[in-house]
């Protein structure tokens, strides 16, 4: 389990690398573990320390879907647009998401609480329509359960943010 | 001692799986006289999850659909009271003769399954299940005691399995060509990176089954003269990847994986890559410049990746499926194997039902099975009572195959006539409410933006087809819009470098070859038959299901909607500008398109 945490732990990455080739993806993922999104920060130091172009980095950061350049809300809400939620009405289920957090696919909203994405496929088919939010998976939706589960969410969520600022 | 097994992959997660194996467990804690806990991988009934087994001395017993309340009352009366809960969450049981019962009997018994044969069965975190249970391994050693390179390659080419990651390339010619190629360093690549949007049936391998697929591997780098494989597996499947980096762990422990393997002499290590998030990183040449830390984009070929691969060096790549048949074929021989299925698509398959289908899961049949067959007698007919009206097989790269052709047998040969793919077995069933027009669109939508960029009629040929498919599903189609997107789908596959934009049209044309009528319909006639694309289909209420509680009336953004509290509402069709606001704000579901 510690060698397992080290393994994500960016630092400890970066100092590790040998110059040995494939190592960029890898390096990426474990700054976007660290700061939630790859600062620009992240890219010079990376760039820094492997030798490949800042232009290099960037390229590859916007080839991947799975990068992002800016920070995520707290929850990151992913609505499967996969083939089996298409055909179960994945559309109604965005369409949803959107109305009642008030986002537009791929953004995050004003108090910083949730980001949309969709996702090609979550691979749980059978349950379809699906989201997830962070890595929690709720399937067999409906827009009345889907705003029920996003209420819940937010609720959470600014009980947290009131928590932590009466917080001592 | 009784065995409860609680199965865990993501399928039965999402599905409320922890909070069951919590009860369990602390149930089980209470009465450690009782029973021993266990988990598993998917066995493939993704319909009725969660599932819970119950081992016993009368066999076994799968229960289904189980709760955390339900969990309780089968470890009480199961568990405890030695008798079995008998009601139709009993899905599946096995006595102690052989002979099944069970609500769900036909899903598991029309199947034969090689590729799922630890599924559902053993721990995949456990290596000694998979050695015991499994018995896993067994091919490896024999591999490596008792078989020569060209062994093991010849028997592969007997077995006559074919690659399952679509192609259908006869796995043992491919070995052959990375093992005729002399180097010191040479590679085998697992390519897990499962992208298919509907396809689910690597990473129920990969969660319930890793060994297999590690064992695969290994026999591989000694055919081909590899010591080292990468396992690409797509960044989505987190327990995947968690599981096979357990996997690899316990398999060094055994003295599987490393040095001198079995006193053979065989080094061979292995390492997982998590993909970053790009379909096309599942074209081999696109998944090997990922690897390398590069932008995933294709190569051409020649030189092909038996010959400058992975680093520029020899590389054997294989799909998840493929790998997973290795060890069985090297411990049953290759003539068992050749013995299950057609003549010239030996062995078995294993499809991902999902879609409008009743029984959504994973299914594992012999090849040449019938597609009604999958869809009617393995996946009970379509949901709801509804009608069938085709599948779509291949993914984006695939098609879709119409009801009446039904009795097509799913093999390499006869699905590629009906204008599908094989593609990796992802099956997506539709029924009436699905528009075909909708269907290609929704593909185009997706391969448009999973093109790399490099290929130019793959990067601009698929826009523009989307923006022609986009009009004909807004009613703004134009009579010379069927004649353009058969262009243009010929000029893609003609002019791409790889296989996303070779078949990037496939969607469209099979769609138009069966379903010429509905783009008829939406193009001259401005109407959606399956009554899907919104704007071409009217928005109304239906009077049993309306409560009268104002919610879309007071969302609709145009006031069209009209009705006081308690009382059944109107939908103005000529103010409604089709918005579907009123679907998603209704708690009723009394909101339908029509």
């Amino acid at each position: 389990m510690k060698t397992a945490a080290k393994k994500e732990n960016f630092n400890y990455r970066l100092w590790k690398y040998d110059g040995a080739p494939g190592e960029l993806i890898p390096l990426l993922q474990s700054a976007q573990e660290h700061f939630g999104y790859v600062p620009r920060r992240a890219i010079t130091y990376i760039s820094g320390v492997t030798n490949i172009p800042e232009s290099d980095i960037y390229g590859v950061i916007t080839f991947y879907s799975q990068f992002r350049l800016q920070p995520m809300g707290k929850y990151v809400v992913r609505a499967c647009a996969g083939t089996a939620c298409h055909v179960s009405g994945a559309k109604a289920i965005i369409n949803t998401v959107e109305d009642e957090l008030g986002v537009e696919v791929g953004d995050t909203s004003e108090d910083g609480l949730f980001t949309f994405l969709t996702v090609a496929c979550i691979g749980c088919c059978s349950l379809a329509p699906v989201i997830m939010v962070n890595d929690e998976t709720h399937g067999r939706l409906t827009p009345a359960s889907l705003r029920k589960i996003l209420k819940e969410y937010r609720r959470k969520g600014k009980k947290n943010a009131e928590g932590a600022v009466g917080a001592p | 001692m009784k065995k409860i097994i609680v199965g865990m992959g993501t399928c039965g997660l999402s599905a409320g799986a922890q909070p069951v194996y919590d009860k369990l467990e602390e149930l089980a804690e209470k009465h450690p006289e009782a029973c021993v806990l266990d988990i598993t991988g998917c066995i493939g009934m993704c319909f009725r999850e969660p599932l819970v087994e119950i081992q016993d001395d009368t066999g076994r017993t799968i229960y289904g659909d189980v709760s955390e309340t339900s969990a309780e009352e089968i470890f009480n009366e199961h568990i405890l009271g030695g008798i079995k809960v008998d009601n139709d969450n009993v899905i599946y049981g096995v006595n102690k003769d052989g002979s099944t019962y069970g609500s769900e009997v036909s899903f598991l018994d029309l199947q034969e399954r090689i590729v799922l044969r630890n599924c559902g069965i053993i721990n995949p975190e456990s290596i000694d299940d998979y050695e015991e249970i499994g018995g896993g391994y067994k091919g490896l050693k024999k591999a490596l005691t008792a078989m020569t390179p060209d062994e093991i390659i010849q028997t592969m080419k007997s077995s006559g399995l074919r690659g399952r990651g679509g192609a259908g390339f006869p796995t043992g010619l491919k070995w052959s060509f990375a093992a005729a190629n002399k180097g010191d360093t040479k590679y085998v690549v697992c390519n897990a990176d499962e992208g298919d949007p509907g396809a689910f049936m690597d990473r129920s391998v990969l969660e319930g089954d890793p060994h297999a697929v590690l064992e695969g591997m290994i026999i591989c780098g000694k055919a081909i003269g590899a010591s080292f494989g990468y396992i690409y597996c797509r960044a989505e499947y987190p327990l995947a990847i968690e599981r096979l980096e357990k996997a690899i762990t316990a398999a060094k422990a055994k003295g599987y994986v490393g040095e001198n393997i079995f006193n053979s002499g065989f080094t061979f290590n292995l390492k997982v890559k998590q993909g970053a998030g790009a379909f096309v990183c599942g074209e081999e040449t696109a998944l090997f410049a990922s690897i390398e830390g590069e932008r995933g984009m294709p190569r051409i070929r020649p030189p092909f990746p038996a010959e400058k691969g992975l680093w520029q060096k020899p590389t054997n790549n294989n799909n998840v499926e493929t790998f997973a048949n290795v060890p069985w074929i090297i411990a049953n021989g290759a003539e068992a194997y050749s013995s299950i299925g057609t003549e010239k698509s030996p062995g078995t398959k294993v499809f991902a039902l999902a879609g409008k289908v009743a029984k959504g899961g994973l299914a594992e049949v012999p090849m040449g099975t019938t597609i009604e067959q999958l869809v009617f007698n393995i996946g009970g007919g379509i949901k709801d009572n509804g009608e069938f009206k085709a599948v779509q097989m291949g993914g984006p790269s695939g098609g879709c195959i119409p009801a009446d052709q039904k009795t097509t047998p799913v093999d390499f040969e006869s699905i590629p006539a009906t204008g599908a793919i094989m593609g990796s077995g992802g099956m997506v069933v539709m029924d009436q409410g699905t528009c075909m027009v909708g269907i290609a669109r929704f593909f185009l939508d997706f391969t448009q933006s999973e093109s790399c960029g490099k290929c130019t009629f793959c990067r601009i040929g698929t826009l523009r087809m989307l923006e022609i498919l986009d009009r004909i599903t807004r009613g703004e189609g134009i009579p010379s819009d069927i004649e353009k997107l058969q262009k243009l789908s010929i000029q893609i596959k003609e002019a791409s470098l790889c296989g996303l934009g070779q078949t990037a049209p496939n969607p469209v044309q099979t769609t138009i070859r069966y379903y010429l009528n509905e783009y008829k319909a939406h193009i001259e006639d401005k109407k959606c038959p399956a009554g899907e694309c919104e704007a071409l289909v009217d928005f109304v209420i239906i009077p049993e299901k309306c409560v009268g509680c104002t919610l879309c009336a007071r969302n609709c953004p145009v006031d069209a909607i009209e009705g006081k509290v308690k009382e059944i509402h109107i939908i103005d069709q000529e103010k409604c500008v089709k918005c579907g606001k009123c679907i998603t704000s209704c708690n009723f579901s009394a909101v339908v398109k029509r």
